[in-house]
């Protein structure tokens, strides 16, 4: 099936070749079915659960009742299918908990339940005998036609048929010539069945589709689930942090001193030289694995926040920094890791790139933001295009719902700025 | 001999630093896993002096430094020497605040590996004497760098032995030049940083590095 929908196809000249008029005919006619059991069980639910409310059964049979729209509605969603190929997604949200009760709480809140047993009532009650109504018609006239000599040869013995009650042909010509007529009249109705299928189509998109509130509960889980991600991360930054300060590098401690001790023996030459060697080896992997852990993730962030690791990135750029970050206090560790680690870059771009000879790093809170601000008296010229850095520093500064502002002109000076909220109100604390 | 109480949460590096300890004639009087059992060893035992990790068992963030401090707080004669494995200001400048940084250490882990200079360095903290990593104090001398950019690099070389802890001869040992010359580069700093001069080391330690704190 081509990915037009019933509406565009209807447009062109080719619909009669395909099958969709077969397929919108499908569609109105397994209305009917559908629509006449749900009348069935809406008005059975009603009347049995409002008979029974003093019971707990009935109470029971009315909240089923008010959660028929649910499975009705994911029926109808795969349905359109039929005639139309743009999938409609499902406006419900997941339950923050697992378990009966709070995905109840969460259904029964939803606007999306209430508009899907709005349209399990209108479907009941109107739409599917219209539907019947106009399929039934189409058929009756188109199918009524088709079949008069095939009825004037097996129920009437070749005498007469009466054809919708209008006309009476009375010899096969006849008959073959009605039929003729229901074979014209054929793809002539399947114009406004196509467009009553379309029409219908139309409806159920409307009533069955995510309304404004499912998209903002949308977005909102997206951010959680990026929020998620994120901490994922960097709960596995910190394992692979502890696995090598907790390992490796307390075996390379021990094996330095092993190695130490066994220098005081004084071995005779080449002995003494190749443990001295070695010894020198381990003090140097010591070192690299020392940096290495830092930068994984600072052991100074997670014992004394964002104020004192800034302090100590700085102490260690090649470039002179002043660091003015009198921010009391403790924020989320996402926002302290986030803004951390771009503070770092900031600085390393500083470096590496700006020519700068001084830098400075600034902190402030304004009631509910901290705004963070790197300068420096470089050349300018940063930007965030082309993959750099700076990109994925703004990606992460956005998950904890803030900002990165960078002013560089050419010639400097750069200004480097996050805002980011003190307490992300998306947070999964 | 150093009665000591050791407070190391890897058994391999406790039983490695007590083996080590005995080597050079010292008594690990109680060996500690994690902050609290080290606060219970030090009130149990008296020692002479108190070897830490920072990161300790049960957080594993800096229980150890915190327990030190704490300690002493408590008792201000305790000598501390804290073992760290990160080069790490704000943990040194926290434990040289602490009494007047007199009988304290901060040297990174990866130290007693040269056995002697750390023995030589405990000796030195248990003796009442201030020994501060020389990567650390790198890092004390580039946090500090306006007043400091007027030392040569000469001199500034020789303030960072002299933050170790080390003698006029044990700095002109390890830069081999004579003590006259050490004396008169710790004059000509002295003068920079304007820092009185006088006689005692470990004072001369303490005002630097006061100085650098800022």
């Amino acid at each position: 099936m081509s990915s037009l929908t019933l509406r565009q196809a209807l447009r062109r000249r080719r619909y009669l070749l395909g099958g969709r008029p077969w397929r919108a005919a499908l569609y109105l006619l397994s209305s009917v079915p559908i629509g006449a059991a749900l009348l069935a069980s809406v008005v059975l639910l009603a009347v049995v659960g409002s008979a029974l409310t003093l019971v707990l059964v009935g109470v029971l049979l009315l909240l089923m009742l008010a959660l028929i729209g649910i499975p009705v509605a994911a029926v109808e969603r795969r349905r359109l299918r039929l005639i139309d190929p743009v999938p409609l997604g499902d406006p419900h949200r997941a339950p923050a908990r697992t378990g009966l009760t709070a995905w109840l709480r969460t259904r029964l809140r939803e606007q999306a339940t209430w508009r899907e047993f709005g349209y399990v009532l209108l479907f009941a009650f109107v739409l599917w005998p219209l539907e019947g109504l106009v399929v039934g018609a189409v058929l009756a006239v188109c199918g009524g036609l088709l079949a008069t000599p095939v009825v004037m040869a097996t129920v009437t013995g070749g005498e007469e048929v009466r054809v919708m009650k209008l006309w009476l042909a009375d010899s096969y010509p006849q008959a073959f010539a009605l039929a003729l007529l229901g074979l014209v009249l054929l793809p002539l109705f399947a114009y406004p069945l196509g467009w009553a299928a379309a029409a219908r189509a139309a409806l159920t998109r409307t009533l069955l589709s995510a309304g404004p509130g499912g998209l903002d509960s949308r977005l909102e889980e997206l951010g959680r689930s990026r929020m998620r991600l994120v901490d994922a991360f960097e709960a596995e930054r910190r394992r692979i942090e502890r696995d090598l300060h907790d390992g490796a590098q307390q075996r390379l401690v021990a094996l330095s001193m092993t190695l130490g001790l066994a220098r005081l023996e004084a071995p005779a030459e080449p002995l003494g030289s190749l443990l001295a060697k070695a010894h020198e080896e381990a003090g140097v992997a010591l070192v690299e694995i020392r940096e290495l852990i830092r930068g994984i993730h600072p052991q100074v962030l997670t014992d004394r926040g964002l104020a004192a690791a800034v302090e100590d990135i700085a102490d260690r750029s090649a470039v002179p920094v002043d660091v003015d970050f009198g921010i009391p206090g403790r924020f989320p560790q996402a926002v302290e890791t986030a803004v951390y680690f771009a503070v770092c870059e900031a600085l390393a771009n500083v470096a590496k790139h700006s020519g700068a000879s001084r830098a400075q790093v600034t902190g402030r809170t304004d009631g509910e933001q901290l705004t963070v601000e790197v300068r420096d008296d470089g050349s300018g010229g940063a930007g965030t295009a082309g993959g750099s850095g700076l990109q994925g520093v703004a990606d992460r500064i956005s998950v904890v719902g803030g900002r990165l502002l960078i002013s560089s002109p050419p010639g400097g000076p750069t200004v480097f700025r996050l805002d980011v909220p003190r307490s992300p109100a998306h947070l999964v604390e | 001999m150093l009665r000591i109480v050791l407070a190391e949460d890897s058994v391999l590096l406790r039983e490695g630093l007590i083996g080590l300890l005995e080597r050079f004639g010292h008594q690990v009087v109680a060996g500690a896993g994690s902050a609290d059992e080290l606060t219970e060893a030090v009130t149990a035992h008296a020692p002479d002096i108190v070897v830490t990790d920072v990161r300790m068992p049960p957080g594993f963030t800096d229980e150890g430094l915190r327990a030190a401090v704490a300690l002493r707080e408590a008792r201000p004669q305790l000598p501390v020497l804290v073992l760290s494995q990160y080069v790490q200001r704000a943990y040194a400048e926290e434990l040289l605040d602490s009494c007047d940084g007199r009988g304290v250490g901060y040297l990174l882990k990866e130290r007693v590996g040269n056995v002697e200079e750390f023995v030589d360095a405990l000796q030195r903290v248990a003796d009442g004497g201030t020994v501060v990593d020389p990567e650390v104090v790198r890092q004390l001398l580039r946090h500090r760098r306006d007043p400091l950019s007027r030392l040569t690099a000469r001199e500034q070389e020789v303030l960072a032995l002299m933050a170790e802890g080390r003698s006029n001869a044990s700095v002109a040992e390890a830069l081999t030049v004579s003590e006259g010359t050490v004396s008169k580069h710790f004059g000509s700093i002295l003068t920079k940083l304007d820092l009185s001069l006088t006689d005692a080391t470990n004072r001369r330690v303490l005002a630097v590095l006061a100085y650098l704190r800022g």
